[in-house]
């Protein structure tokens, strides 16, 4: 019966699409707001999220078997490009994060973001779970390399959200505490080792989480403004391109990574619970199809891509209000750009198609 | 395989179900982590923010820097900043508008092009942005404001800065000029250094050095009364005023050039050829670049850009002119590198062949020359000899040895995007036309026609490096830099040099020798010019074709449209034995080398190396001189 209608639907989840189709409308809203009114923003953002749309269906007429069979393929392919955007990357912005493909340019980060999770599922679901000692450190490499590379264009950003997803990976597929203990002992032990690595701008953003003011003008400087933009916003909010510390420019990158920022100040406490409302809801419908996927590789794929979307919702508001240092990662779906988008969509026609196949098979 | 487990397909599902389980709560906890930030920043911290965001309106004020000055090579001014008053309005602070306009236009008349530009403001911008009313106020109507200032809430009366240019006619291809931020500026400025300023450079030295002429920008705190005015001063970090600009340019002589051009399209560029410092740098006609400060009208730029004349091309750097027999001397240094004897004599009838072709390419003296030899060829301009020279060594080899000079490329000058010009090849003609290269292509390379085009800029270089005797200097117009607070002047970064390798260095002398004669020599073409010169020069002429004469046509310089006419070519340098200036001299339609652009050639060497050099032997100038 599912199978019938899913097909009938084209592998398309009602209530998700219905609350990526909502979130893509809020961005176009509040890109209206941030960009000053500038309309040819939001005509580039709409034919972005179109593209986003696109893949989202294409994405959604793969197979999970399909997916499962090309996973290291995929990987591979993706590593080959990082490789290649380390050699010969084209510079842009000062780090290497680009490809030149004649007719337009992409980061093959962006492919790491739905490779390695794919990976890591395909590796922990040839064997029982919970996983043993070697698909673990097998699993690891093929997170740690990857992130690497990324760390090395140097998109600290971007590196963290594929840990994330590799890893998160593990955890629902059911690593055993004490490896987890373990290893945050480790971390905990390598951190000072850690932080003489990282770029002086990355050590200054993570200082001035501790004390934004101790350098106002400075790095403290996107903290401080876009608190006292939140702050100000009040309960009602100052009301849509109604925001003055949006609108005078006090925030900076008010349409990319600190978009939220003019969101919270414009719409308030209670538009900001809403839009929190609906990430959850795209969150938990994702682990719903998770919970309920026909075997371990969709589980730990949809579980994994879901929430690590929420870890970029949760990373993004936390530097945005102040409670986590400023990364280099943007408010998904809301914040003006483009690849970003269309790997986030891509995952979510992943979810759809794992969902609308669940009981194809058996 | 046989070693896999046995998978438990329904433990492990209850093994990731429990997890995904657990991660959603982790969700939750954290969802609620971010809510409670939210709780504590909107609705507890909401009175103190709120505070905040209030004061950030007018907290922080940018102090713009002074943008830096720029001198010539004596001291002399050639971009100044000087205050001017503009009437600012902020209309969220303004209770009636129309009442205050009225007022405001009893005490400043308003003409009504400013009224409609500030409407048109209101409607377009948001109300707590300032904008301007008017600008350039006068003196009288700023102290009546002052006095009355107290009646108008929400408008000021600011001094800002305004850049100007004294010599704004004859410096505007050179020193360039400042305009304001647009919209195409927005996207490649860091907004945060142009906090406060309103002007950036545009074109030239001014657009070339905007990083360092900008300076950096100052901020200040202030704490403000409720009706926004600025109550005290608390903090404030100075602005840094930008680095102040020395050029090697001469705006004597720059003057001198720009009249000696008598009003002709054409361009005059002098080089020191010691350093590559460029002493003047004209293209005629020419524009005010003060017009462009405040943005030009419309109506006053469609006239400046459609004019025939085209002033507001650089001819200097963008103009590309066959450089015709200017280039006679750098084909010889081809042709003694080649292995010509300099000795060696060839007849000249007024005409040349090619081998088993009956096209004749003919001399410009049409009964012909008799013998020449190399230096006579020079000295004369014999087109038959370099006809013959250049199709015995061929075209690479010229090609080759242009280049090396300068000519068809890139000088690197100090003022951004120039072409490179053309000295074609072979090469060349594959890759661009598809064609290959005609025997007869070189024939004519011979005395610089064809396809080749160089810029002013380029003929004033290459001269400049057959005055080093094959040392190339990359011109530069900027001399120093002084730092505006301590005044202390830094050199700038020495010029990319070169040497020219040549297999025997008699060969220049052998070329410049017959460029002496050219001017000081019986028979040579530009023999007026150099008669009783109180220094000793070498020169070459040049006159261009700019259309083509069929075989059988005489030229009839009284008959021809006057823009179909020969260009007029000079290129110079002085003293012989020590060479302090060289000159290229373009005149547009000048028609002969000999008779337009030679004199004036003359004219900007003899104010250098007399009048010049006797006012700094007084002490009268200032730093450029050692």
């Amino acid at each position: 019966m599912v199978s019938v209608s899913g097909a009938r639907r084209g592998h398309i989840d009602g209530p998700l699409i219905t609350a990526l189709v909502l979130l893509c409308g809020m961005s176009l809203v509040i890109l209206y707001s941030a960009g000053g009114g500038d309309t040819a923003l939001i005509w580039r953002q709409f034919v972005r999220l179109f593209i986003a749309l696109l893949a989202l269906i294409l994405f959604s007429m793969i197979a999970p078997d399909t997916l499962r069979r090309w996973s290291p393929h995929v990987f591979a392919v993706g590593m080959v490009l990082l490789a290649l955007v380390l050699a010969v990357g084209y510079i842009g912005k000062g780090a290497q994060r680009w490809l030149d493909v004649g007719v337009f340019r992409f980061q093959p980060a962006e492919i790491m973001k739905i490779a390695v999770p794919m990976m890591v599922a395909w590796i922990l679901s040839r064997r029982a779970l919970p996983p043993g000692p070697v698909s673990l450190l097998i699993a690891t490499v093929c997170v740690v390399v990857p992130a690497g590379l990324v760390v090395l264009q140097p998109d600290l950003g971007t590196a963290i959200l594929i840990t994330v997803s590799g890893l998160l990976v593990i955890f629902v597929a059911g690593l055993k505490w004490q490896y987890m203990v373990a290893t945050l002992g480790l971390v905990t032990a390598a951190a000072p080792l850690m932080w003489f690595n990282l770029h002086a701008y990355q050590q200054r953003r993570i200082l001035t989480l501790f004390d934004p003011y101790s350098d106002p003008l400075g790095a403290g400087y996107h903290t401080i403004q876009s608190t006292i933009a939140v702050g100000s916003g009040g309960v009602y909010g100052k009301g849509w391109v109604g925001g003055t510390q949006s609108q005078l420019e006090f925030i900076p990158e008010r349409s990319t990574d600190f978009i939220f920022a003019v969101f919270a100040e414009e719409f308030g406490l209670l538009g900001s619970v809403l839009l929190l409302s609906v990430y959850l809801f795209i969150v938990g419908r994702g682990l719903i199809i998770a919970f309920n996927a026909r075997d371990s590789y969709s589980r730990l794929l949809a579980a994994s891509l879901s929430l690590t979307f929420f870890f970029y919702v949760f990373v993004n508001i936390g530097m945005v209000t102040g409670v986590l240092p400023v990364v280099g990662v943007p408010l998904p779906l809301i914040s003006y750009g483009g690849t970003s988008m269309v790997t986030l969509m891509a995952g979510f026609g992943i979810m759809m198609s794992i969902h609308t196949r669940k009981r194809l098979m058996t | 395989m046989a070693r896999e487990q046995i998978k438990d397909v329904k433990r492990e599902a209850r093994l990731v179900q429990s997890r995904i389980l657990v991660a959603f709560i982790g969700v939750l906890v954290l969802v609620s982590i971010l809510v409670a930030r939210l709780y504590f920043l909107q609705v507890i911290g909401h009175t103190h923010y709120d505070t905040l965001s209030n004061n950030n309106r007018i907290d922080l004020v940018p102090v713009p820097p002074v943008r830096g000055l720029i001198f010539d090579r004596s001291g002399e001014v050639l971009a100044q900043n000087f205050p001017v008053y503009t009437l600012e309005v902020v209309p969220d602070q303004v209770e009636d508008m129309e009442h205050t306009l009225d007022e405001i236009g009893k005490l400043v008349p308003l003409t009504a092009r400013e009224l409609s530009l500030f409407r048109r403001s209101l409607r377009l911008r948001p109300g707590f942005e300032r904008r301007h009313l008017k600008t350039e106020l006068s003196y009288d109507e700023a102290s009546r404001f002052a006095v009355n200032q107290y009646r108008f809430r929400g408008v000021e009366l600011v001094a800002r800065l305004q850049r100007y240019y004294p010599h704004g006619e004859l410096t505007a291809h050179a020193v360039g000029y400042v305009g304001r931020i647009g919209p195409r500026d927005v996207g490649r400025i860091d907004a945060a250094a142009y906090k406060g300023t309103d002007y950036i450079g545009k074109l030239g030295i001014e657009a070339f050095y905007e990083n360092e002429l900008l300076g950096q920008v100052g901020f200040e705190q202030a704490e403000t009364n409720a009706h926004g005015r600025v109550v005290r001063r608390l903090n404030r970090t100075p602005a840094v005023a930008g680095v102040n600009l020395h050029l090697n340019l001469d705006i004597a002589l720059q003057e001198v050039a720009a009249k000696a051009l008598d009003g002709r399209r054409g361009s005059i560029v002098a080089i020191e050829p010691s350093s590559g410092g460029v002493l003047a740098f004209v293209s005629q006609p020419t524009f005010d670049a003060n017009r462009f400060v405040n943005g030009i009208d419309f109506k006053s730029f469609r006239s400046l850009n459609e004019s025939a004349d085209r002033p507001l091309l650089n001819r200097a750097l963008h103009g590309r002119y066959a450089p015709g027999s200017t280039v006679k001397g750098f084909i010889a240094l081809a042709g003694l590198q080649a292995g010509v004897d300099p000795s060696q004599t060839v007849p000249c009838f007024g005409w040349f062949s090619l081998p088993g072709s009956r096209h004749r390419y003919r001399d410009w003296k049409k009964e012909g020359h008799g013998r020449m030899d190399l230096d006579s060829a020079i000295t004369q301009s014999c087109d038959v000899y370099f006809y013959r020279l250049a199709s015995r060594i061929g075209i690479q080899k010229i090609h080759d040895t242009l280049t090396h000079y300068g000519l068809g490329r890139q000088t690197g000058i100090d003022l951004g995007l120039e072409p490179s010009g053309l000295v074609p090849s072979p090469e060349w003609k594959r890759r661009v036309r598809s064609q290959p290269w005609y025997p007869g292509e070189t024939v004519i390379a011979g005395i610089g026609q064809g396809y080749m085009l160089v810029t002013p800029l380029q003929l004033a270089v290459a001269t400049a490096t057959l005055a080093n005797r094959g040392l190339y200097v990359a011109p530069r117009l900027l001399h120093s830099r002084e730092d505006p607070q301590t005044r202390f002047i830094e050199p700038a970064e020495g010029a990319d040099a070169r040497m020219v390798e040549l297999e025997n260095k008699a060969y220049y002398d052998m070329v410049i020798e017959g460029m002496v004669n050219v001017v000081h020599g019986a028979r040579g073409t530009a023999r007026r010019v150099g008669s009783g010169s109180s220094y000793r020069f070498a020169g070459k002429t040049g006159t261009a074709q700019v259309i083509g004469i069929a075989q059988n046509e005489e030229y009839d310089e009284e008959n021809i449209e006057e823009r179909f006419r020969d260009h007029s070519l000079f290129i110079a340098f002085a003293p012989v034995e020590n060479p302090l200036i060289a000159v290229a001299v373009v005149v547009e339609n000048g028609g002969s080398g000999s008779r337009t652009a030679a004199p004036m050639a003359k004219q900007v060497l003899d104010f250098y190396l007399i009048e010049r050099l006797r006012r700094a032997d007084t002490g009268k100038r200032g730093h450029g001189f050692g």
